[in-house]
Order: structure tokens, then C-alpha cells, then sequence
């Protein structure tokens, strides 16, 4: 059942998200989830949206390494496109894609870890951020050029095509990405091979500062579809109904070996590109009007309430979402750093390491032995312990 | 046993991968039914199908990209690039996504990126060059590039099997100008080993691919009319590099010329001459020198291609000056 946001290729809009009027909210559509699906869909967006929270106070203890990615107001895109895969699927997601990967199976505890570049974290210390990956769970880990994975899935999914076998891929690009090179080559090689794949266009308006409307003349994003000779189909991506729904759709197509498809998801990057971004570019008032009209959880709480979800019952869930990521940040806060010599390992299968340079021939651990003794960085600090943050 | 062509021995390697091992596919742009703009894989859709020999758009970034993906899921493609100039399309892919993926994400991508390379061919900037220097510096790619009809086999048979990417560099001036025999049985070479082309003791020529050739003429004319005994090592693998086989020809003559036929600044003979510094410069009797090609674009025209490229006589006269230091 199409979402009444949802429209085809044919159909006519607008390509910039930042005005909300663009995406009016309406009627939320049907779905044939069953009552506890849709419960399911609201945990992983509270989820979603309190683990980075929590990532916040850590960014601001100096525990988190590098930057912090947010992906409030995007949470009903992210969780609502995943939940459309099912087991044996692989999804790529994009920096904004934390919900689409808890869906997957990434936990809290892999995530706070990963961002506070501990030893056992998913890559050891070696990628930032939500920037890792499990086949077996079925999520690739992302790099940092945009578009690159389209490529990637799109030989993924050949695979799955030329085994035969009953799999399905999905592909995160943003409004930004879609002018790269890298997004035209794997859409058209997805689109001719007639690939499983799923290509989902999250359009938030924003590619770090660079709006939509700077970004492409057409009009609307999913017309690209046409060019690729493949369906498209937009839907309002902070409905997670609507989005599900969207997605599903183009799933079973892919499934049913239709080849491949675009869903353009219309939303709003209600955060900077990063935490330290100021968004001295967005105009005044303009999240705040998306935080106000159009939050996804929001709108999704009182869709359940109006379908007869008692609010107990999400309190609850709140309370849950809150204890499991209050023992995910135990957990990840008691791990350790990684080994320094562990840098060397597994740049291939053979050889399996490389040696260390001849200045660093005997020093075990060189940074730690040499550059930074106990109380680096404070004033005062003992001898001895004491670790400071 | 028969001799077979440089080109005709990749294609024995490619056939009896393909047999041997089902995940084996090849994708690139007419390699199918066209059987490839050198005919390397002619023959292979006939036997294996287009679902195994793909003939793909052009499209550098998205079939070394799907070959990836592809790998990750267990298949060991190996993509042709028409003209390995072309290579630099797929830089991006290639050095941040595919050379990255086990560290960072314990992803194994077997592929291989094989292509026509090289000059002395009249091919005019595009169609001529020798990119190997800016893939060799990327931790995890391996890249090879082989000289004879027997190691091409060998090499592209131990490059598909390999479980990481690697870079097969296929000298186009070699493809028909250059017959072997054959190993029998299934002929592999290790990656990573150089080879002596020429057993001597008065100075050693460090080289690969075309001017392995060279250098073995240039050997012959100093021989004639010098009497000078010149070893030359022919790489093979330039990442990883055999340290061990450079350090053992320092060691024996003490006196070394790199040559490569890639531009000088930047050039794998840089990285070569350092290491020797590092490993063994109290061997050495003399400067290393090097022969290169001069730091320009590839020209069209014969005469101006002829005086860019290093020749036999430019070999002949680097190696008198590096035995009369």
C-alpha cells in the first residue's frame, strides 16, 4: 500500500528538504506490520536517538577520539528503510545510518566502543565512528568518500545473483553523494547487471554546508531513476511507516528479480555536518521548525497513541532503551586502548604483519614508554594513576 | 613442449583458473564477445558464459568497485582495464576502499586488476603508461609485473589466488614479441620473489617488465665489447619488493644501475636506491644509478617516443660509468 507521500517518478515536488512545507505532514499511511513490529520500529529509534545522546555527554568528557556524527530527525529514515530487509540481506549504511545498523544487529555497547577507539572495539581501533561492518549480521562498514559503496553493493549483489541466491542489497547515499562519480558508475552497473539492490537517497538537505538546491539542478533526486532506466519512488523519510512501506516495496522487486531501484527519503538533518559544526549556513529557525513540526519520534508517538499504544507501554520502553545503554557505556568505558604493535597486523593475509621500523626496533609500546607519561595533559597529576579524562 | 606468447600464457592462466575454481569470474569493458582490445580473454565467454565473463559499461570506478564487493562475498574476480591508463579512474577505489578493506573492516577482497601497460608502442600519452609507482606506496595492494611468458602464467595464477588485491601490470610491447615454454603441471609464481635473468659479477642491473629485455641486450653488448660480467634481477613483484634478492646482488657485484621504464621523479627506482642505503650501502662501490624515462607525458611520434624511453644504448652507457667509478 503506497503512502500518500509516496509518489513515482512521475510525479512532480520538490528537491530541497530544508523547507518542511515540502513535506507537509499528512494522513500517516497504512501498513500490514503487526502491533508488535510496530513497537519494535519505535525501540530502535528511541534507541537510536538516546545512544547518541549518551555519545554527546561522552563527546563532551573528551571520551569520544574524533568527531561525533548525529543523525536526530533522520532516526524514522535509518530504522524504517532497514526494517525491510530481513536475515541473510546486506545493507551499507552512511554516517547518518546508526538506527539502519542497530537494526542489523550493531549493539551499543560495539558503538560507544568504535567511537572511543578501544582496543576490542569492531575494527580494533583502526576506523572511527559507525564505520565498521559484519557480513554474517549483514551490514558492510562504510569509507569516507561518498558514493563509493554503490560500487561495492552493487558487486555484492551481483554475487548474490549470479549464486542464485534469494538475497537482497541496500545502499545509503545522502543528497551529496549523488553527484559523484562513484554513485552514476554503481547505479548504472547495478541497473544493467539488473542487480538486488536498493538505492536509498536520504535527502536531508545538507551535504556538510552545501544545500540541495546547490548541489543538483533536478528537481527532484528520484528522477535520476529514469535516467538509470530503473524505478524510483519518494517517500517522506521521517514516517517510518511511509518509509518502510517504500522500501519494502523495492525490496520485493529486487527480491523478485526485477533488478534494481532509487527510494529518495525526504528528511532533515536537524544537526551540524558534526558535532563542532555551528550551522552558521542554515537559516534561522529553520531546525527549529523541523524539531517542532516534524520530529519522527514525535509523529511516530502519536501515531501508536492514536492506534491505542498506551504511553505507559513507550515509558517503558524508554526505561529500557535508557538501562542498555547505561550498561553498553560501562562495558565500553572499562575496555582498554589498543596495543600499539597492533597497528602493524593484518594490512594483508600474507604476510600477516609488517615489522616495525628499525627507530622502533625493542620498544614494545614507544608512545606510551616515551611521549606520554602518567598525568599527560594535566597540571597537577600524581606519579602515579590517576587517569584524568 | 611448445612455446606459447607472454599474451597466449595469461590466457592459459585465466582458462585454467577459471576451470579450477568456480568463484573465479573476469568483468571489463568488451572482454567478452569481443574478446578484449588485446584479445587476451578471447574464447573465455564461448566456454564459461556471460554470467562468468562480463562484459561491462565503461566504467572504471563501478566495475573495480562491484569486483570488490564481489570479493567480499567469496568470488575472485579478476577485471580487465582496457588500457591500465585508465587505472586512474579507479584510484579512488582502489587505494581507499579495496586497499583498506581487511585492515579496517577485516573484509577479504581477492581480486585481481589486470591490464595492457607500457610503451615503445606508438601509443601516445593514454595508451602507454607505467602507473605502477602510484599504487605500490598504498599499504595493501600487491602489485606485479612480469617480464617472461612463464612467469605472466605463474604470476597471474598466484595473483588469483591470492587474498588480497593485486595490481597485474601486463607489458603490451611483451604481449606477442615475447615466447616461452610452458612449466608442465600447475605453474605457480610466488609473489613477492625476484628472479635473476642473468647470473654475473661485475655490476647488477635491478629492472622489470620491458627492460628486462633491454638490460639483457645491453648485458650482451658489454660482455662483446667490454668484457664486463653483468648480473641483471629481474623484480617481478614490486610490492612487495624481494629485499633479500637486491641486498644478495649488492652483495655479489657492489656496483648497481636501476632501470625502469616509468618516468624518473617519484619512480620505484628511488625506493629501490633507499633501501640499498638502508640494507647494504657499506657493500656498495659506487653511487647507485638509475635509467629512466625522462619526466614527461609519453609522445606519439617515434622519434620523440624513442628519445623519452630508456634504450639499450642509454643501459649500455650508465653501466660503463657505473664499472669505471
Amino acid at each position: 500500500m503506497a503512502s500518500p507521500r509516496s509518489a513515482t517518478t512521475r510525479g512532480r515536488g520538490r528537491a530541497a528538504a530544508p523547507q518542511s512545507s515540502a513535506i507537509a505532514k499528512g494522513g500517516e499511511g497504512s501498513t500490514s506490520l503487526t502491533r508488535a513490529q510496530r513497537i519494535d520500529l519505535y525501540y530502535w529509534m528511541r534507541l537510536t536517538r538516546s545512544l547518541e545522546e549518551r555519545l554527546v555527554n561522552l563527546y563532551r568528557q573528551t571520551k569520544v577520539v574524533g568527531g561525533l556524527f548525529r543523525s536526530l530527525g533522520q532516526e524514522a529514515d535509518a530504522v524504517g528503510s532497514a526494517y525491510a530487509l530481513r536475515k541473510g540481506d546486506i545493507l551499507s549504511p552512511l554516517i547518518r545510518n546508526l538506527g539502519s545498523m542497530l537494526v542489523r544487529g550493531a549493539t551499543p555497547v560495539e558503538i560507544l566502543k568504535q567511537y572511543m577507539a578501544r582496543g576490542d572495539s569492531p575494527t580494533r581501533g583502526r576506523e572511527l565512528n559507525i564505520h565498521f561492518g559484519d557480513t554474517e549480521r549483514g551490514f558492510i562498514g562504510q569509507i569516507s568518500p561518498l558514493g563509493d559503496m554503490v560500487p561495492v553493493m552493487a558487486g555484492v549483489t551481483l554475487t548474490f545473483k549470479m549464486r542464485g541466491e534469494d538475497r537482497v542489497g541496500l545502499v545509503y547515499v545522502g543528497d551529496g553523494a549523488t553527484s559523484t562519480g562513484a554513485f552514476h558508475e554503481g547505479i548504472n552497473f547495478a541497473a544493467v547487471q539488473r542487480c538486488p539492490l536498493v538505492v536509498i537517497i536520504e535527502n536531508n538537505g545538507y551535504a556538510y554546508s552545501t544545500p540541495t538546491t546547490k548541489q543538483t539542478a533536478a528537481a527532484r533526486l528520484v528522477d535520476k531513476a529514469v535516467g538509470y532506466g530503473i524505478p524510483g519512488e519518494r517517500a517522506d523519510g521521517n514516517d517510518v511507516i511511509a518509509t518502510y512501506e517504500a522500501t519494502k516495496r523495492a525490496v520485493d522487486r529486487a527480491r523478485r528479480g526485477e533488478g534494481a531501484s532509487i527510494v529518495e527519503l525526504m528528511t532533515y538533518r536537524r544537526k551540524g555536518h558534526a558535532e563542532h559544526d555551528n550551522q552558521s549556513y542554515v537559516p534561522e529557525g529553520e531546525g527549529e521548525r523541523w524539531a517542532r513540526e516534524n520530529d519522527p519520534i514525535d509523529r511516530y508517538v502519536a501515531r501508536l497513541i492514536g492506534e491505542g499504544v498506551s504511553a505507559e507501554e513507550l515509558a517503558e520502553i524508554d526505561v529500557r532503551v535508557q538501562r542498555e545503554i547505561d550498561e553498553a557505556t560501562d562495558i565500553a568505558e572499562a575496555s582498554g586502548v589498543p596495543e600499539p604493535l597492533d597497528a602493524l597486523v593484518g594490512i594483508y593475509a600474507d604476510p600477516p604483519e609488517e615489522k616495525p621500523l628499525w627507530f622502533r626496533a625493542g620498544k614494545r609500546a614507544a608512545v606510551d614508554v616515551n611521549e606520554r607519561p602518567a598525568g599527560w595533559g594535566t597540571f597537577d597529576a600524581p606519579a602515579k594513576g590517576g587517569g584524568s579524562d | 613442449m611448445a612455446e606459447i606468447t607472454y599474451l597466449e600464457a595469461i590466457r592459459e592462466a585465466l582458462f585454467e583458473e577459471m576451470e579450477r575454481d568456480p568463484n573465479v569470474f573476469m568483468i571489463g569493458e568488451d572482454i567478452g564477445a569481443y574478446g578484449g582490445a588485446f584479445k587476451v580473454t578471447d574464447g573465455l565467454l564461448a566456454k564459461y558464459g556471460e554470467s562468468r565473463v562480463i562484459d561491462s559499461p565503461i566504467s572504471e570506478i563501478g566495475i573495480v568497485g562491484a569486483a570488490a564487493g564481489a570479493a567480499h562475498m567469496g568470488m575472485r574476480p579478476v577485471v580487465e582495464i582496457q588500457f591500465i591508463d585508465f587505472i586512474a579512474n579507479a584510484y579512488d577505489m582502489l587505494t581507499n576502499y579495496v586497499a583498506t578493506a581487511r585492515y579496517r573492516a577485516f573484509l577479504p577482497t581477492p581480486m585481481v586488476v589486470r591490464g595492457p601497460s607500457g610503451g615503445y608502442v606508438r601509443g601516445g600519452p593514454f595508451h602507454s603508461q607505467n602507473p605502477e609507482a602510484g599504487f605500490i606506496h598504498t599499504p595493501g595492494l600487491k602489485v606485479v609485473y612480469p617480464s617472461t611468458a612463464a612467469d605472466a602464467k605463474g604470476l597471474m595464477k598466484a595473483a588469483i589466488r591470492d587474498d588480497d588485491c593485486v595490481l597485474f601490470f601486463e607489458h603490451k610491447y611483451l604481449y606477442r614479441r615475447i615466447k616461452g615454454e610452458m612449466p608442465a603441471g600447475d605453474h605457480v609464481v610466488p609473489i613477492g620473489k625476484a628472479r635473476v635473468a642473468r647470473e654475473g659479477t661485475d655490476l647488477s642491473i635491478i629492472t622489470y617488465a620491458a627492460t628486462v629485455h633491454k638490460a639483457l641486450d645491453a648485458a650482451e653488448q658489454l660482455e662483446r665489447e667490454d668484457g664486463l660480467n653483468v648480473e641483471v634481477i629481474d623484480l617481478r613483484s614490486l610490492a612487495p619488493l624481494d629485499d633479500d634478492a637486491i641486498v644478495a646482488t649488492v652483495q655479489k657485484t657492489n656496483r648497481v644501475l636501476i632501470v625502469h621504464e616509468d618516468t624518473r621523479t617519484g619512480g620505484i627506482a628511488g625506493e629501490i636506491t633507499a633501501r640499498i642505503n638502508e640494507l647494504c650501502f657499506e657493500w656498495l662501490d659506487a653511487p647507485v644509478l638509475r635509467v629512466t624515462a625522462h619526466d614527461v607525458p609519453l609522445p606519439y611520434a617515434p622519434s620523440l617516443e624513442d628519445f623519452v624511453l630508456p634504450q639499450v644504448p642509454d643501459i649500455v652507457f650508465a653501466a660503463r660509468r657505473l664499472a669505471a667509478y
